[in-house]
């Protein structure tokens, strides 16, 4: 036994390939989740197009400016700029103050301005356009608040529990654990055992003394062993790198990980008894696992907007619900009282697929 | 033939797949220390027979005992007793000679001051004891092979199982494997061999040869010649095919 997982060991660590997928890739994926692919908007380049020229528009400008949200990249001279400003291709948005803007509000008490936007980034338009409107009108209400001209004013007043600064990289941590844990986990297995059938060393193994059960356990030790130390890693980076702090109790974050190594493990050996090859392995755990995976998880985008067919293979995705059991951990801090029903599915499921892939490694046998 | 003289003895073997019956009704034994041929056509059930031999394959009906156990009922103390060597080797490319030692003696449960013994041993055999860091991949073809034989019989097994063992190897290589077998057989280890190349057929004591599942003939390869009344193996073995 002890041999075998030594020369699992020699397998990984010899092999350049696997090393980097092991070592490299959760640091890139949460590098790049957490800084890359950010959903908020820091310092876009705007125009205004300011036809007025008055203390108002002045003022409006400024507070927009002065925002971390917009930086001005061009001031427009009339409206036939306006295309052209957004052909050049790096103006995002462009404010239009019409003629006579103060004059108009002090003789109507109304007056527009209006935002146009790029919106070939519909997200990302529809973000700036959120600020931009906000920005506005916090300022006309200080202005109506000054000059009493209102009796009632109801505000809004938002607080942002669990993740105040709305950091996307909390969103993504938990994504990047379950994707990385699922990949090492699933593929490398799936990819590690089919190699040895196609060298013809299974053969070998199974007409050895040692049991099926003791091959399959030595085979996926290390890579619980290695998954694990990802994870550590992982939240480390998060921790340090991100100040995304675990509220909850580590040692369940832990447990409920290995929870869903093994079933992710057990996911693997299914994909190797029914693939041939390794190429074979590796497509099969990159398209049915991976893309479902970070598609359909939650991860990226909320399964509540899906159409409702997607909505109920989502609930198939044992992703979906460790994804949950994460940031229930991390982010709200609660106990296992508040997700014992996800924890029991993902244990359903790790049992169906031991016992799946028990089966199909004896038919094999025959 | 003195009965606890045979080590493999085979009784109404049938394998069926389905309505595909692989093996039909295989009858014949080996003895102890003996080269035993086992020739035939691609598809004429080798494998197949190899599988339940060692373990690997439970036979549909009829009985096979093996190194003195039933296949069928102690599959694990069948393996024990066995080595194994298929045509794609069973060594690790990307570990050195020394940790295939290592690892194949570690899971058949030989100790560590064995292993290191049994290691030098048959590197010094083959000339090859300035080789065993080297990874196995930068290793010719015919090298490993006869690694994988001395890897194959590292555990003193009774029966070795060499499944069409030198594809691909020069004559000369062939001949040095072939000294590897008799070396090991006049040691008292049985060798069950398959192969292609009937010069390899002439060299074991005795042959049998399977088409379409049931065993056509079975004799030593002079026998056999006299028997069909031709000159080589080769023509023995197309008549039968045919």
């Amino acid at each position: 036994m002890y041999a075998f997982i030594k020369k699992e060991f020699f397998h990984i660590f010899r092999d350049y390939r696997s090393m980097l997928i092991l070592f490299g890739m959760p640091v890139v994926q949460v590098l790049l989740f957490g800084f890359a692919i950010t959903t908020d908007i820091n310092d876009a380049k705007i125009a205004i197009l300011d036809q007025s020229k008055d203390p108002i528009t002045r003022e409006i400008t400024q507070k927009m400016l002065s925002s971390k949200y917009f930086i001005l990249e061009q001031n427009l001279q009339s409206n036939n700029q306006i295309e052209a400003a957004f052909q050049s291709g790096n103006i995002k948005e462009v404010v239009v103050f019409e003629h006579g803007f103060a004059e108009k509000l002090q003789r109507d008490g109304k007056v527009d301005v209006q935002l146009i936007l790029d919106a070939s980034e519909p997200n990302t338009a529809n973000m700036l356009s959120a600020y931009s409107s906000g920005i506005i009108n916090t300022y006309s209400l200080q202005q109506m608040m000054a000059a009493n001209k209102i009796p009632v004013s109801i505000q809004t007043e938002s607080m942002m529990l669990y993740n105040p600064e709305l950091k996307s990289v909390y969103m993504f941590v938990p994504g990047v654990i379950t994707i990385l844990l699922m990949l090492v986990s699933a593929m490398m297995t799936s990819i590690s055992i089919t190699r040895e059938k196609e060298m013809g060393t299974m053969e070998a193994l199974l007409v050895s003394p040692l049991k099926p059960l003791q091959i399959i356990i030595g085979k996926v030790t290390p890579y619980v062993l290695l998954s694990f130390i990802n994870l550590i890693v992982i939240l480390l980076l998060a921790r340090f790198v991100f100040g995304m702090p675990t509220q909850g109790s580590m040692t369940l974050l832990l447990l409920e990980s290995i929870l869903f190594i093994i079933m992710s493990l057990a996911l693997g050996i299914l994909i190797s008894t029914v693939s041939k090859t390794q190429q074979q392995a590796m497509l099969l755990s990159m398209f049915a696992l991976m893309l479902p995976t970070i598609l359909l998880s939650g991860f990226i985008f909320p399964i509540e907007n899906m159409p409702i067919i997607l909505q109920w293979i989502s609930h198939v995705m044992p992703s979906k619900w460790f994804i949950i059991i994460i940031k229930n951990i991390m982010l709200k801090g609660v106990g296992i009282a508040y997700f014992w029903k996800e924890t029991l599915i993902i244990l359903f499921t790790t049992l169906f697929f031991i016992a799946m892939s028990v089966k199909k490694f004896k038919v094999r046998l025959e | 033939m003195n009965e606890s003289k045979q080590i493999i003895v085979v009784n109404d073997l049938v394998k069926m797949f389905g309505h595909f019956t692989a093996n039909d009704k295989l009858n014949f034994s080996v003895k102890k220390g003996e080269i035993f041929g086992f020739l035939g056509a691609n598809g004429a059930g080798k494998t197949t027979a190899i599988k339940i031999l060692s373990g690997l394959s439970k036979p549909t009906s009829g009985k096979a005992i093996v190194a003195g156990f039933d296949v069928k009922k102690h599959p694990n103390k069948v393996k024990k007793n066995i080595g194994y060597m298929s045509q794609r080797f069973s060594l690790y490319d990307d570990m050195t000679v020394k940790e295939n030692f290592r690892f194949y003696g570690g899971i058949y449960g030989l100790n560590r001051k064995e292993i290191r013994e049994k290691t030098a041993h048959f590197l010094k055999k083959l000339d090859m004891e300035d080789y065993g860091n080297m990874l196995l991949k930068n290793i010719p073809l015919g090298w490993k092979q006869k690694l994988a034989f001395s890897v194959a019989i590292l555990h003193n097994p009774k029966i070795v199982f060499l499944d069409e063992p030198t594809g691909g190897v020069d004559p000369l290589t062939r001949r040095q494997f072939w000294e590897l077998i008799y070396e090991s057989s006049a040691q008292g280890t049985t060798v069950f061999v398959t192969t292609h190349y009937m010069d390899e057929a002439e060299y074991c004591e005795r042959v049998s040869i399977m088409s379409e599942g049931r065993i056509e003939a079975i004799g030593t390869p002079a026998e056999l010649k006299e028997k069909f009344d031709v000159k080589t193996m080769d023509e023995v073995f197309i008549k039968i095919a045919r």
